[in-house]
C-alpha cells in the first residue's frame, strides 16, 4: 500500500493545440526529426512506413514478374500436345515456383505494401505502431523470397506444388534440397507475415486519429485488419506443418510417415486450415482498395459502408470453416462434406453484398471514366465470374469432378488475378500521384487496361472449358487425342497478350516516374486523409494531429452533415519522434507514444535469421548456431533500454512529460 | 493333367474369341476422339449422371447470374445522366441512397444459393452410395505411376486376379472400388462413371462406379504425384456379364510356359522379373505391373501407348524417353535379344 502510494501520479503533459504552417521553423524541425538520412545508411536503417511500403510494392512486383515469366514458359510447353520444351522435373519446379511466388511473394506482400504506405496516412497517424517491426517484416519477406529462390539456379527448386502434399514432399520421394528450401523458407516467411499482421492489428487499435471511431475507418483498413487477424490465426498452422515436415526430413520424426504411425492426411488439414483463410487474406484488402477508391470516381461515398465492412469480417470468419472444400475428394464422409459445402456456399453471400454495393455506387453516382475506374469496374466483372465458378466448386458432388482439373485453375486465376491484380494496378494508378507527386498517363493507362482485360479473359476463360473437358492440373504435357489442343493454344496466346499488357503498365509506370505531369495534393478530389498531405507526403505525415469527424474528411463541406474534421489545427507533438495513441473503440486521445529512431537492428536481425535458416537448410549446425546467436545479439541491441524511448523524462521534470493528454 | 491343360486352352481360346471382336467394337464406337475425359457432356452411370445434371443446372445458373450482374454493371456505367454541361465537377452525391439495391440483390442471391444448396445435397445423397450393395469389390492400388488392380473378393469364391491399368466391370452392376496407395497421394478418377477419390497412404478409401452401357471409359490420376503424373491413366472396360465372367476366368489362369520362347523367357527372368510378375512362372516382382495377361490389355505404360508388339519393344528400350523419370528403365537390347523377348511377351495372352 505504502509503496503504491509512493509511485508518482500519472504522468501528464498538457498538449498544445496549434497550427504548423508549411515552411515554418517548427515544420523544418519536424522534418529533421522524422527524415531518414540519405544514402545507404538511411536505406538500411529507415523505419519510415512510406519507404517500407514502397519497397514492399517494388519487391512484390519483381516477384510478380518472375512468377509471370515462369507462367509464360509453362504456357509455351502447354500450347501444343506432347511438347518437349521442358522435362517433367523442370515443369514441376516451374509450376511450383509459379504458385509459391504468386501466392506468397506477390499477392499478400503487394497488399502489405499498399497498407504499410497508406494506413498511417489514412488513419491520420505518423507511423505504424511498431516502426522497427515494420522494417523487420520487410527484410524477412525479402530474405525469405531470396531464400525460396536460392536453389532455383541449381535446378533444385521446390517441385511438389505449392500445396506440397506429404508424403510426396517427404524424404523418401524427394531427397534433394528442394523441399527443405520450401519448408524452411515458408517458416521464415511466416515470421514476416506474423510480425506484419501484429503491427497492423495494434496500429488499427491504437493509432487512429482522434475522432476516428470504428465506423469512420476506410474499408481498406477493414480489409487489411481482417486479413491480418486471419493471418495471425492461420499462419501458425502452416509454419508448424512446414516445420514438422522439415523435422521429418532432417531430424527423423514421423509426423507424416505412415509406416511409423504418422498420418499423411494430417498435412492436407494443416495446410488448408491455413491456405483457405490465406486466400481471403490476399483478396480482402484488394476489395478494400476498390471499396475506397471506386466511390471517388463515382463522385459519391460508397453505398452501404456498414454492410460492406461487416461482410469483409464475415467472409474471414466463415473462411475459417471452409478448408475442407479443398479436400472433398479425400474420402471424408458425405455428412461432413455437406456441412463444409454449405459453408462454402454461404460465404458467397458477403461477396454478393459487396458486389451489389459497388454496382449501386456506380449506378447512383456519376462515374468519371479515368483509368482507375476502368480497373475497378473490370474487377467487379471478374469478381462475379470468379465468385460464380467458386459456387460451382462448393457443390460437393460436382466438385468431385471439378477438383484438380483446369476448371479450378480458371477459378483461382479469376479470383486471384481478378480480385488482386486488377485492384492492385488500379490502386497504383490511383495512388501513384501520392507516392511520387506525378500522374500516370491516362492514354497509355487505357490501352494497358484493355490489353490486360482482353488478355486475361482470353487466357483464363478457356481454362474453364479445358477443365470441363477433363484436363487435370499439373500435367507437364498431354496427348493430342484428348480434345484439349485448341483451348490450350488459345490460353497460351492470351497469356502472352496479358504479359504484354503488364509490360505496357510497367512502361507507363517507369515513364511517369520521371515525366508524368505534376499531380498536386489531391488530383482525384478524393475524400480520405492521405489526400490532405502533400504529394509525396512529408516524412512526418501530418504536422499536427488531425481530428476526424466523419468517414470522408475532405468531402464534408460538400455533402450533408454538420460535423467538421480539423486538419490544420490540432495537437502539436514535436518533442522528439512522437505520435498520438488513441483508445481502441472511439479513437479518443489516450497516450503520447515515443516513436523509435531509424535503426539497423531490424536489418541485422533479418540477416541473422537468414543465416540461421541457411544453416538449417545446409544442415550445417555450426552455422545455424552462429545465426541463432546473432539473432539473439540483434534482439538485445534492438531492445536495449534507451532513455529517449521511455515514457518518463526523469532527467529534468519528472512530472511533466509522458502519458495522457 | 492333360484334360485340365486342354480345358485351359479351350477357355483361353473361347475368351479370346469373345473379347477380340468386342474390344474392336468398343474401341471404334466408345472411345470418342473428342475429350475422353469430358464429364460435362457425357455421363454413363448412376454415380455420374446426377452430378452431370447438377453441373448443367449450376452452369445455367452461373451464366444467368453472370449475364444479369454484368448487365447491371454495364447499365450502371452507361445509363443516361444529366449532360456534362449541367454538371458541376465538384458536386458530390449525398451519402444515402442505393441501399435497397444491396438488400434486393443480396436477398435474391441468397435465395438462389439456398435452393442450389438443397439441390446439391440431394445430388450428394444420390451419388454418395449405390442403391444396392455391390457384389463385386475391386482393390485398386496406386503406384508411381500406374495402377494395380486386384479382384480379391467375389461372391463366387473364385481365385483372385491381378492386373494393371485396366479394370473390367460388368455392365449395370454397382462395383465397389477400394483405394489404396503404395507410395504418395494419387486420385482415382473415371470422369464418365464417377467423381474422383484420393488414394492416401495408410488409408483405405472407397468409391463406387457403375456403367449403364458397355464401353471403354478412360480414367486418370488427378492428384499431382510427381514426375509422371501426366501419364498415369487407366481404362475401365464395361461389358455384359457373360463377357465379364469369361474375361475373369481367362485372367485367373496362370501363364503356361511355351518351350519355343525359352530364350525370351530367360531374358525376362534376368532383366524384368525383379519388378514384374508372370503368374505361373518364376517371375514374381511386385513393384511393377503384373504381365501374366499382358496382351489382353488395350494400352501400355499406364495409358501412354496402344498395346502393340512394336510399342512393347519401344517401351522396353526407350521407357525413359517416353515417360522421363518413370521407374521403368530404358533397357538396351541387342536385336536378337529384342526378338526373343518380344516372342516371349507375345505368349503372355
Amino acid at each position: 500500500m505504502t509503496e503504491h502510494a509512493a509511485t508518482p501520479a500519472p504522468l501528464q503533459r498538457t498538449l498544445t493545440i496549434g497550427r504548423i504552417e508549411p515552411g515554418s521553423e517548427q515544420e523544418r524541425r519536424l522534418r529533421e526529426l522524422w527524415e531518414t538520412p540519405p544514402g545507404w545508411r538511411g536505406w538500411l536503417s529507415t523505419v519510415d512506413h512510406k519507404r517500407i511500403g514502397l519497397r514492399y510494392l517494388v519487391t512484390a512486383f519483381a516477384f510478380l514478374i518472375a512468377g509471370g515469366i515462369e507462367a509464360l514458359v509453362l504456357r509455351v510447353q502447354l500450347a501444343r500436345p506432347d511438347a518437349t520444351l521442358l522435362t517433367p522435373e523442370q515443369y514441376n519446379q516451374l509450376f511450383t515456383m509459379h504458385g509459391v511466388t504468386m501466392i506468397f511473394l506477390y499477392a499478400l506482400p503487394v497488399l502489405s505494401g499498399f497498407s504499410n504506405y497508406l494506413w498511417p496516412l489514412i488513419l491520420g497517424a505518423r507511423d505504424m505502431a511498431f516502426p522497427r517491426l515494420n522494417a523487420l517484416s520487410y527484410w524477412i519477406f525479402l530474405f525469405a523470397g531470396l531464400f525460396l529462390y536460392a536453389s532455383f539456379p541449381f535446378g533444385e527448386a521446390p517441385n511438389a506444388g505449392w500445396f506440397n502434399y506429404a508424403p510426396l514432399a517427404g524424404l523418401t520421394y524427394s531427397t534433394g534440397p528442394n523441399i527443405d528450401i520450401y519448408a524452411l523458407g515458408m517458416v521464415l516467411l511466416g515470421i514476416s507475415t506474423t510480425v506484419g499482421s501484429m503491427n497492423f492489428v495494434v496500429t488499427f487499435l491504437r493509432m487512429r486519429a482522434p475522432g476516428m471511431s470504428l465506423d469512420r475507418v476506410p474499408v481498406l483498413v477493414w480489409g487489411t485488419l481482417t486479413a491480418s487477424g486471419g493471418n495471425l490465426l492461420a499462419v501458425p498452422s502452416v509454419s508448424l506443418a512446414f516445420f514438422m515436415l522439415w523435422l521429418d526430413r532432417r531430424i527423423g520424426t514421423h509426423f507424416f510417415d505412415v509406416l511409423n504411425g504418422g498420418r499423411a492426411l494430417l498435412w492436407q488439414h494443416l495446410f488448408w486450415i491455413f491456405a483457405h483463410p490465406w486466400v481471403y487474406a490476399v483478396v480482402l484488402p484488394a476489395m478494400g482498395i476498390v471499396s475506397d477508391a471506386l466511390p471517388v470516381f463515382c463522385r459519391r461515398p460508397l453505398v452501404g459502408y456498414l454492410p460492406v465492412a461487416l461482410s469483409t469480417v464475415a467472409t474471414m470468419v466463415v473462411g475459417f470453416v471452409v478448408w475442407i472444400h479443398h479436400m472433398f475428394a479425400t474420402g471424408i464422409p458425405a455428412l461432413a462434406l455437406s456441412f463444409f459445402g454449405a459453408a462454402s456456399m454461404v460465404i458467397a453471400i458477403p461477396s454478393a453484398v459487396a458486389t451489389f454495393a459497388w454496382i449501386a455506387t456506380i449506378w447512383t453516382g456519376r462515374p468519371v471514366f479515368r483509368v482507375p475506374f476502368l480497373y475497378f469496374a473490370g474487377f467487379v466483372f471478374l469478381f462475379v465470374i470468379g465468385g460464380l465458378s467458386g459456387v460451382l466448386t462448393a457443390a460437393v458432388p460436382f466438385d468431385w469432378q471439378l477438383t484438380d482439373t483446369y476448371f479450378i485453375v480458371a477459378h483461382l486465376h479469376y479470383v486471384l488475378l481478378g480480385i488482386n491484380v486488377f485492384p492492385v494496378i488500379g490502386g497504383i494508378y490511383f495512388w501513384f500521384p501520392k507516392f511520387t507527386g506525378r500522374m500516370m498517363s491516362e492514354k497509355i493507362g487505357r490501352i494497358g487496361f484493355w490489353i490486360l482485360f482482353a488478355g486475361f479473359n482470353i487466357a483464363f476463360f478457356p481454362m474453364h472449358i479445358a477443365g470441363l473437358l477433363g484436363m487435370p492440373r499439373r500435367i507437364y504435357t498431354y496427348a493430342p487425342d484428348m480434345g484439349w489442343n485448341t483451348v490450350n493454344m488459345i490460353t497460351s496466346i492470351g497469356a502472352f497478350l496479358f504479359a504484354f499488357g503488364v509490360l505496357v503498365f510497367l512502361w507507363d509506370f517507369a515513364y511517369s516516374l520521371r515525366r508524368g505531369p505534376v499531380a498536386g495534393d489531391n488530383p482525384w478530389d478524393a475524400p480520405t486523409l492521405e489526400w490532405s498531405t502533400s504529394s509525396p507526403p512529408p516524412p512526418y505525415n501530418f504536422a499536427i494531429v488531425p481530428r476526424i469527424a466523419s468517414r470522408h474528411p475532405l468531402w464534408e463541406e460538400r455533402i450533408s452533415g454538420t460535423m467538421r474534421s480539423r486538419l490544420t489545427e490540432g495537437y502539436v507533438l514535436d518533442q522528439g519522434r512522437e505520435a498520438l495513441g488513441t483508445t481502441a473503440l472511439d479513437g479518443d486521445p489516450d497516450v503520447i507514444l515515443k516513436m523509435p529512431e531509424d535503426s539497423y537492428a531490424p536489418f541485422w536481425l533479418g540477416v541473422a535469421s537468414l543465416v540461421f535458416f541457411s544453416g538449417l537448410a545446409l544442415t550445417a549446425w555450426w552455422l545455424a548456431a552462429f545465426g541463432l546467436a546473432a539473432c539473439g545479439a540483434a534482439i538485445v541491441v534492438w531492445l536495449w533500454p534507451r532513455r529517449e524511448l521511455g515514457q518518463r523524462d526523469d532527467t529534468a521534470h519528472p512530472r511533466e512529460s509522458g502519458a495522457t493528454s | 493333367m492333360l484334360a485340365m491343360h486342354n480345358a485351359i486352352h479351350c477357355a483361353r481360346r473361347s475368351t479370346r474369341a469373345v473379347i477380340a471382336p468386342l474390344v474392336a467394337l468398343v474401341y471404334q464406337t466408345n472411345v470418342r476422339a473428342d475429350a475422353p475425359l469430358n464429364y460435362f457432356l457425357h455421363a454413363d452411370g448412376p454415380a455420374a449422371t446426377p452430378t452431370m445434371r447438377l453441373g448443367w443446372a449450376l452452369a445455367a445458373l452461373a451464366v444467368v447470374v453472370a449475364l444479369t450482374v454484368t448487365g447491371l454493371l454495364v447499365a450502371a456505367i452507361m445509363r443516361r445522366r444529366p449532360p456534362p454541361a449541367e454538371r458541376d465537377a465538384a458536386h458530390l452525391q449525398a451519402e444515402g441512397g442505393g441501399m435497397h439495391w444491396v438488400w434486393i440483390g443480396t436477398s435474391i442471391s441468397s435465395v438462389a444459393l439456398f435452393v442450389t444448396l438443397a439441390y446439391v445435397l440431394v445430388t450428394l445423397e444420390s451419388v454418395a452410395s449405390p442403391r444396392k450393395t455391390p457384389e463385386l469389390t475391386i482393390a485398386v492400388t496406386a503406384y508411381d505411376w500406374w495402377w494395380k488392380i486386384d479382384y480379391t473378393r467375389t461372391n463366387r469364391g473364385e481365385a483372385g486376379v491381378t492386373t494393371a491399368n485396366e479394370i473390367h466391370i460388368p455392365v449395370g452392376e454397382p462395383v465397389k472400388i477400394e483405394l489404396r496407395s503404395a507410395d504418395v497421394v494419387h486420385a482415382f478418377w473415371v470422369p464418365r462413371l464417377a467423381g474422383k477419390t484420393q488414394t492416401i497412404p495408410g488409408v483405405v478409401n472407397e468409391q463406387w462406379i457403375e456403367a449403364d452401357r458397355a464401353g471403354v471409359y478412360r480414367g486418370q490420376c488427378s492428384q499431382f504425384c510427381g514426375a509422371q503424373h501426366a501419364h498415369m491413366a487407366f481404362e475401365v472396360i464395361a461389358e455384359p456379364r457373360p463377357q465379364f465372367d469369361a474375361w475373369y476366368a481367362a485372367q485367373a489362369l496362370p501363364h503356361v510356359a511355351d518351350a519355343s520362347v525359352n530364350a525370351g523367357a530367360k531374358l525376362f527372368l534376368d532383366r524384368c522379373a525383379g519388378c514384374h510378375a508372370v503368374r505361373g512362372s518364376d517371375a514374381s516382382g511386385t513393384q511393377a505391373p503384373d504381365l501374366t495377361h499382358l496382351n489382353s490389355r488395350r494400352l501400355l505404360a499406364a495409358g501412354a501407348l496402344p498395346n502393340t508388339a512394336s510399342n512393347q519393344l519401344d517401351w522396353i528400350r526407350h521407357a525413359q524417353r517416353i515417360k522421363p523419370d518413370a521407374l521403368m528403365p530404358s533397357i538396351a537390347l541387342s536385336a536378337s535379344d529384342a526378338a526373343a523377348l518380344s516372342a516371349y511377351l507375345r505368349t503372355l495372352q
